[in-house]
């Protein structure tokens, strides 16, 4: 097997409150291959979005990653020096996120800010940066890309700003995207668009995304793998057509039971009881526990690890003893 | 005048030809200097629909298809430029029905995206449910009132004793349950949920979703649900109407809507959303975006994206028949 593009080992992230330090990240591991789109779901709080910023170098003091390795192309990247990551973000790990206009300066013209990026890490002489912009607009499927690279960013309706910064995070063609919630604030019928061009990126340029994302339809439309978080931790990993069908873990069954969904009428969506935890207050033993349906006194007292089962690995004291179901 | 069989029972809510103008014209100084004229958009556009009691009736539609302005209007909340809502026979804008109107505002209550911003922060939750029992009188002496806030916070599924508590100190989906129940607490028989779970994480969307459909088969609730999210929609609604621009583009049964759609923007808008059912399955690329509604395109507002649109489709606003606003379907060059 070829070394993956990504290789989180696990990773530890920390804030330090006056309360105490808050985990927000406790031992996580992953892998994206070439050309593969992991998909990473969770809630409100599971930590997905800071292992994005972890990944990217972009956790903000009094955040701090703990412990645990990053490896990019199986070159650590977690301990670089601020100014040696920075040239690493961009030109090797290029960000998508939820509000276009964040990543757009409203007062340059598009092509400006694309030319800029793209001689930031290429040494094309301007001309050539330009028509390269060009190319790239056209590449994200923006149309007549020659006249609207002269435009501003509000000159741009919703779809066509995400498509721009996608546009951007491409500009020095990335071994690895990081798109935190990319269609969330767009409409449906623009969702369709952008996914269609996050797959397409991979089979044509290889290159590796990370799609975070709280929208297990855009997941299930979109990743090759998903990596189901709760509470700062993976509670399941693995292909997305089993994960989405026939999920193992107790709160990936509950989570997948929750979403309504177009293709059949249910009376009743699961219920999983309750919220997830708060930082400040994670439960001892599986973080899962006191939702639970299936808990047991192990669970309780003892953290699970990540068991191989079925092609996915699930973090649950019930596939315990060799990948069998017990109890 | 509907087509939508005989065996429909009588309206509880009843919306016909229902406009709303939005003047969005540059102040009038910069209009005479720059000798612009004022701009309106027109943010619904003869919107037409019935809600029979009992029901979960829901608008579905794009950002600026004019569901919250719709809604809006059915409470009260925003005068209509046109058109008229009727609730168990009253107008909501008919000046001579206005002591009607009054005794019906406590029936219809409205439940929103965010339910923090509809709530005090600085009073108590037994005080926020509390407040539309005292505001419409219905019950008198403290005791009284505090035994109601508490079956009605059990109601929700919280424990009574959480009426002592600020609404900070709840999470996201307890904040709507406390939401329902101060909606609950004026006796209310009609509730308008814009986008009531959108904020919310999917497994507490479950129990709010859950909870809604629970308390209307116990307490005969009928609802008007607005939202985005067509898999939420298909969940909850008896019956739907998909909204464009402004206009009811289809209008019918969920079960019939979402097996069958039938006009060409329902089509596609059911072809494009991401849905855990259909993992691994390819789909035909949507083609533009929602126009601009204060310049909105000629004829059928939904024609420069449709492939079904001709000369017809560019002039002429189809109307709603028999459940569908299309030239294509009405002229038999669909289906």
């Amino acid at each position: 097997m070829t070394e993956p593009v990504l290789s989180v080992r696990d990773l530890r992230v920390e804030f330090a409150t006056r309360r105490g330090v808050l985990k927000a990240i406790d031992g996580v591991s992953f892998d994206v291959a070439k050309g593969e789109i992991l998909g990473v779901v969770g809630e409100s709080g599971a930590g997905k979005s800071v292992t994005g910023a972890a990944v990217i170098g972009l956790i903000d003091p009094p955040g701090r990653i703990a412990g645990g390795e990053i490896r990019l192309a199986g070159q650590r990247i977690d301990n670089l020096a601020p100014e040696a990551m920075r040239r690493v973000r961009g030109k090797r790990i290029g960000m998508i996120f939820q509000d276009p206009l964040t990543s757009l300066n409203p007062l340059y013209r598009v092509g400006h800010q694309l030319v800029e990026t793209i001689r930031t890490h290429t040494d094309l002489s301007p001309r050539a940066a330009r028509t390269r912009a060009v190319d790239l607009l056209a590449e994200v499927g923006i149309s007549a890309p020659e006249r609207r690279i002269d435009g501003y960013p509000h000159e741009f309706s919703g779809g066509m700003r995400q498509r721009a910064v996608i546009a951007l995070a491409l500009a020095a063609e990335p071994e690895l995207i990081i798109a935190d919630e990319p269609t969330t604030a767009l409409d449906v019928s623009v969702q369709a668009g952008i996914i269609a061009l996050l797959k397409r990126l991979g089979r044509e340029h290889g290159t590796a995304v990370m799609l975070i994302t709280h929208d297990m339809g855009v997941i299930a439309e979109a990743a090759d793998r998903v990596a189901v978080m709760y509470s700062g931790r993976i509670a399941e990993i693995g292909p997305v057509h089993g994960l989405v069908q026939a999920p193992l873990h107790p709160y990936a069954v509950g989570l997948m039971g929750a979403i309504p969904t177009l293709v059949q009428e249910t009376d009743r969506l699961t219920q999983i009881p309750g919220a997830m935890p708060r930082l400040t207050a994670i439960p001892k033993g599986c973080a899962f526990h006191p939702r639970c349906p299936r808990a047991f006194a192990r669970c309780h007292v003892e953290r699970p690890e990540q068991i191989p089962v079925n092609g996915h690995r699930v973090a649950c004291h019930l596939y315990d003893a060799q990948g069998s179901v017990a109890a | 005048m509907r087509a939508e069989g005989p065996t429909r029972p009588p309206a509880y809510v009843e919306v016909a030809d229902l406009r709303r103008d939005f003047d969005v014209s540059q102040p009038w100084l910069t209009r005479v200097i720059e000798r612009r004229p004022r701009q309106i958009l027109r943010a619904v556009d003869g919107v037409g629909f019935s809600i029979a009691r009992g029901e979960t009736f829901a608008l579905v539609g794009e950002s600026g298809s004019g569901k919250s302005t719709v809604a809006r209007m059915v409470v009260g909340l925003l005068p209509p430029s046109g058109g008229d809502v009727r609730i168990t026979g009253v107008s909501m804008t008919d000046p001579r029905q206005a002591a009607e109107r009054r005794r019906l505002r406590r029936r219809i209550q409205m439940i929103f995206q965010d339910p923090y911003a509809s709530m005090n922060p600085r009073w108590r939750v037994g005080r926020i449910i509390a407040e539309p029992i005292r505001a419409f009188n219905l019950l008198q002496g403290e005791a009284a009132i505090l035994a109601r806030v508490g079956e009605l916070l059990t109601l929700v599924g919280l424990h009574p004793d959480d009426r002592v508590k600020y609404p900070h100190e709840f999470s996201g989906g307890q904040r709507q349950r406390v939401a329902i129940a101060r909606a609950l607490a004026s006796e209310a028989e009609f509730l308008v949920g814009d986008e009531p779970t959108s904020a919310l994480d999917v497994s507490v969307q479950a129990q709010i979703l859950n909870l809604m459909r629970d308390l209307q088969g116990r307490l005969g609730l009928t609802y008007l649900f607005i939202s985005h999210n067509l898999a939420v929609v298909r969940h909850m609604a008896t019956r739907v109407g998909v909204m464009y621009l402004g206009r009811v583009v289809e209008i019918g049964t969920s079960h019939a809507l979402f097996r069958a759609p039938r006009h060409p923007y329902t089509r596609m808008l059911l072809d494009a959303v991401p849905d855990i059912g259909m993992t691994g399955r390819t789909r035909t690329p949507v083609s533009g975006e929602i126009p601009n509604p204060i310049d909105p395109p000629s004829g059928c507002t939904f024609h420069p994206r449709c492939p079904f649109a001709n000369e017809r489709c560019r002039a002429e606003v189809p109307g709603l028949i028999d459940g569908v606003a299309c030239h294509a379907v009405q002229e038999g060059r669909l289906d």
